[in-house]
């Protein structure tokens, strides 16, 4: 058995590697869109900043792209709601023989890829517009059109399941005492049945919409030559991103949290009205007090204030100081990328000792010299300047060139170094010492011979 | 305003189930008229049938003198109160009243004023802004009423709509229903498989069987001079005694019987009559049977006490015959005049010949 506070905590670890995994890369992804680096990452970490906004709302192909993915959206929401409205009112109206057919021929385009759907909007409408004789500016090779009309083939699907969910719960005695009071047949429909459905409504045109946003496998096909989100996205990822991706992923987050705050008040302010109701059913309260307005809610007041508030820190720290802090971190990068050619020159030149004794040098131009050690020096250090590599140039920097430098750096102490570089008759002595050295510096011993020496650091 | 209803030869069919057969039946201006019978029986159907939600197969369906064929619900005179009453959820207490003036387009005003005038009768004034969630059982019952009203039917059809209340409830609302319908003066068809619903409210009563009507009567000749073994043993509680008749005479027939030679008085109704060596059914209501104090009675038993249960203003009596073993119910009236019986206590027990009635073998009513 296993105690019961090891399984606590087993279950506690496992809850939380649980939201690691779930917001980990969103909570990345997050703070990549405040840093200053040209390519979205967390660390190193730079300076906080909120350009990448400013670079997103710049960003013409990817603001196109947004509006053209609303546009079609919304034009999915206007097609595809009043479908599977249709289409699930029929389900109900059809006889029970039927019923199963009718639902797995409606269901179907959910089933089939989207892929497929793509391609065949595409050449279904081609062969459309060619019957009628239509060029290729006309509808029929509109990007947009094909992509709403394409993407509500499956997302009227979706709608129709909902309206079906709620029809299902619906009684059917409602619309014939309607009726039965002198109500037509619309009239019923438009006060009866169709105030019943609006919450399904409002879920079919959130979904239909959210679908249509997101959705690109349909869209790849349907789009031609124009783009929406989801494909300037891939073209990005493609052809190299910066952070402004993060900066529109945080905005979308942002907006999602908007709005599913603003729903969960929505929806609390609803109970509260049912609960006052059934109070006054039950004799409890005399009268339900009417409910202020939804401006007015606390809890929304609340939620604004914490918004505007969060956002203001958040821009003027992202906004404040950025430059100066970029030159800082400038400078700082500059000076370490300083210090490892400093380096790198000194081992180059205690190198070139080395080799003095059978080859002295021919180059007389000191600055010369100085550039193509400089050249070289940076082709060998490229894995450590590497950008992951950058900032933790430290004693735990599992790196080996870096710490095999750091032990360079001991043994080309200045006083070793001038003795060997500078008295040149007597190399025997000092060219002794350092091929000794060298054995030790070999790459098989580095390692296990650093170890101490980083340690004693 | 009220209308006469009648149904004419009246046939309803769903494939092979035969909902109704062959009904006619003639619901005079201004009467509570019930249609009784077990679930199952086609007493909903025939009411659907009557407020145009189906059409019969056969037959034909006239109110006010004028045949209702191919004309849809929202244009009859009629107005249907369903089982679950069906208050549209979503509108106020007096948007659900006056439903049937908005869609002809009558102005708010004029609805307005005609809801306090209905939320009166209803006694409901001043609770016309609540939702209909606001109410309770009885209250949501009224409106109900009053909705059904509002659209000034010559005839309202009620379907179970007290099924859903408790009983104390019950009670109440069936004396406000039959004092609604005597203030409006229309005629009132109720569906109902509550027998003590059908007996109170109604002016006249039609029992019935899996789509046959057995008998259309006032309360008490349903319940004193039933037509059919049916209506005998659906309608309160009988004994039943199984035999064939040996002698008539005088309107009383004798029928033998495992318990003997039982007498008992014929139906009045010329086809319910029973003749010599006819099977019938000889049935006896509980408080009818009397415990005998060495008065003698037309029919006698000797019996065996077997259970007895106490219902406050009533005992149950519940004894085996001597003769056949058979299993007898007989209730008085607590009055303190008899002290209970003990288990196994012999009695004797009988009934006149006036109380007991032997009608045709036919079908029994679910047990």
């Amino acid at each position: 058995m296993i105690p019961d506070r090891v399984q606590k905590l087993l279950i506690i670890g496992f809850v939380a590697l649980f939201f690691v995994y779930l917001f980990g890369p969103l909570l990345v992804m997050g703070l990549s869109a405040f840093n200053t680096s040209n390519f979205p990452r967390m660390s190193p970490w730079d300076c906080f900043t909120v350009e990448w906004f400013d670079v997103l709302m710049n960003d013409a192909r990817l603001i196109t792209g947004v509006r053209n993915s609303v546009i079609i959206g919304l034009g999915v929401v206007v097609l595809a709601v009043p479908i599977g409205l249709a289409g699930a009112l029929m389900l109900m109206q059809v006889g029970p023989r039927v019923r199963p057919w009718y639902y797995t021929i409606t269901i179907a385009p959910i089933l089939v890829p989207g892929v497929v759907l793509g391609i065949s909007t595409l050449l279904f409408w081609d062969r459309i517009g060619l019957m009628l004789g239509a060029t290729e500016d006309s509808i029929f090779y509109d990007g947009m059109f094909l992509t709403i009309i394409g993407q509500a083939t499956f997302i009227s699907a979706y709608a129709m399941l909902i309206f079906i969910a709620r029809l299902q719960r619906f009684d059917v005695a409602l619309e014939e005492a309607a009726l039965d009071l002198g109500a037509t047949h619309v009239q019923a429909f438009r006060k009866i049945l169709l105030p019943y459905l609006r919450p399904a409504i409002g879920s079919a045109a959130v979904l239909a919409f959210l679908a249509s946003f997101e959705n690109y496998n349909t869209t790849i096909f349907t789009i031609i030559s124009s783009s929406t989100l989801t494909t300037v996205l891939a073209s990005k990822v493609r052809y190299g991103i910066d952070p402004s991706i993060s900066a529109l992923a945080v905005s979308i987050v942002f907006l999602t949290l908007v709005g599913a705050v603003i729903y969960e008040i929505v929806k609390r302010r609803e109970a509260r009205k049912v609960k006052a109701q059934m109070a006054v059913a039950r004799g409890e309260a005399t009268e339900t007090r009417k409910q202020r307005s939804f401006f007015s809610e606390p809890a929304f007041i609340m939620f604004v204030l914490i918004v505007i508030a969060g956002m203001g820190t958040i821009y003027f720290a992202g906004t404040i100081g950025v430059e100066e802090c970029k030159t800082v971190v400038k400078a700082e990068r500059q000076a370490e990328i300083q210090k490892r050619i400093a380096e790198r020159q000194q081992q180059q030149a205690s190198e070139r000792a080395v080799d003095v004794q059978s080859d002295p040098p021919k180059d007389e131009d000191q600055t010369d010299r100085a550039d193509k050690v400089t050249a070289k020096g940076t082709e060998g250090y490229q894995g450590v300047f590497a950008p992951a590599n950058l900032q933790g140039d430290s004693e735990s920097e599992p790196d080996e060139p870096a710490v095999g430098t750091e032990g360079y750096q001991n043994v080309f102490a200045p006083a070793n170094l001038t003795g060997d570089a500078t008295e040149n008759s007597a190399a025997d002595e000092p060219a002794i010492g350092t091929e000794g050295y060298q054995n030790v510096f070999s790459p098989e011993n580095l390692t296990e011979q650093v170890q101490p020496d980083a340690s004693g650091n | 305003m009220s209308a006469d209803v009648r149904l004419e030869t009246v046939w309803i069919r769903f494939g092979d189930f035969v909902a109704a057969r062959d009904v006619s039946l003639h619901i005079q201006d201004g009467e509570f008229f019930t249609i009784l019978g077990p679930s199952g029986c086609g007493k909903t159907t025939l009411l659907r049938a009557v407020s145009g939600f189906l059409t019969p197969s056969e037959g034909r369906v006239l109110i006010g003198g004028e045949d209702m064929a191919g004309i849809g619900p929202n244009r009859r005179p009629t107005a249907l109160i369903f089982q679950n009453l069906a208050l549209f959820p979503l509108m106020t207490i007096w948007e659900n009243i006056t439903f049937s003036l908005e869609v002809k387009g009558v102005g708010i005003k004029e609805r307005r004023k005609r809801a306090a005038e209905l939320l009166e009768l209803i006694a409901l004034k001043g609770h016309g802004d609540k939702m209909v969630s606001e109410l309770s059982g009885g209250q949501k019952q009224r409106v109900a009423i009053a909705r059904a009203l509002c659209a000034q039917p010559q005839v309202l059809l009620l379907d179970e709509p007290l099924s859903a209340l408790d009983l104390k409830l019950r009670q109440h609302m069936r004396t406000e229903l039959r004092a609604i319908q005597q203030q409006v003066g229309i005629t009132f068809i109720y569906i109902t498989h509550d027998q003590g619903e059908a007996l109170t409210m109604s002016d006249n009563v039609a029992v019935m069987r899996e789509g046959i009507v057995e008998q259309v009567s006032d309360g008490t000749t349903i319940y004193d001079e039933p037509d059919t073994s049916f209506v005998a043993s659906f309608v309160g509680e009988n004994n039943r005694f199984v035999g064939k008749v040996a002698r008539i005479s005088a309107g009383i027939a004798e029928v033998n019987t495992e318990d003997g030679v039982l007498r008992a008085r014929c139906s009045t109704n010329p086809q319910s009559a029973v003749s010599k060596g006819d099977d019938v059914f000889v049935f006896v209501r509980p408080e009818s049977v009397r415990f005998l104090d060495g008065a003698p009675t037309d029919n006698q038993f000797k019996a065996k006490v077997y259970h007895e249960e106490f219902e406050g203003n009533l005992w149950q009596v519940f004894l085996d015959l001597a003769s056949s073993q058979k299993r007898v119910k007989m209730s008085y009236v607590n009055d303190g005049s008899i002290t209970p019986h003990s288990a196994d206590t012999e009695v004797a027990i009988g009934f006149s010949e006036r109380a007991a009635i032997a009608l045709p073998r036919g079908p029994l009513a679910a047990e």
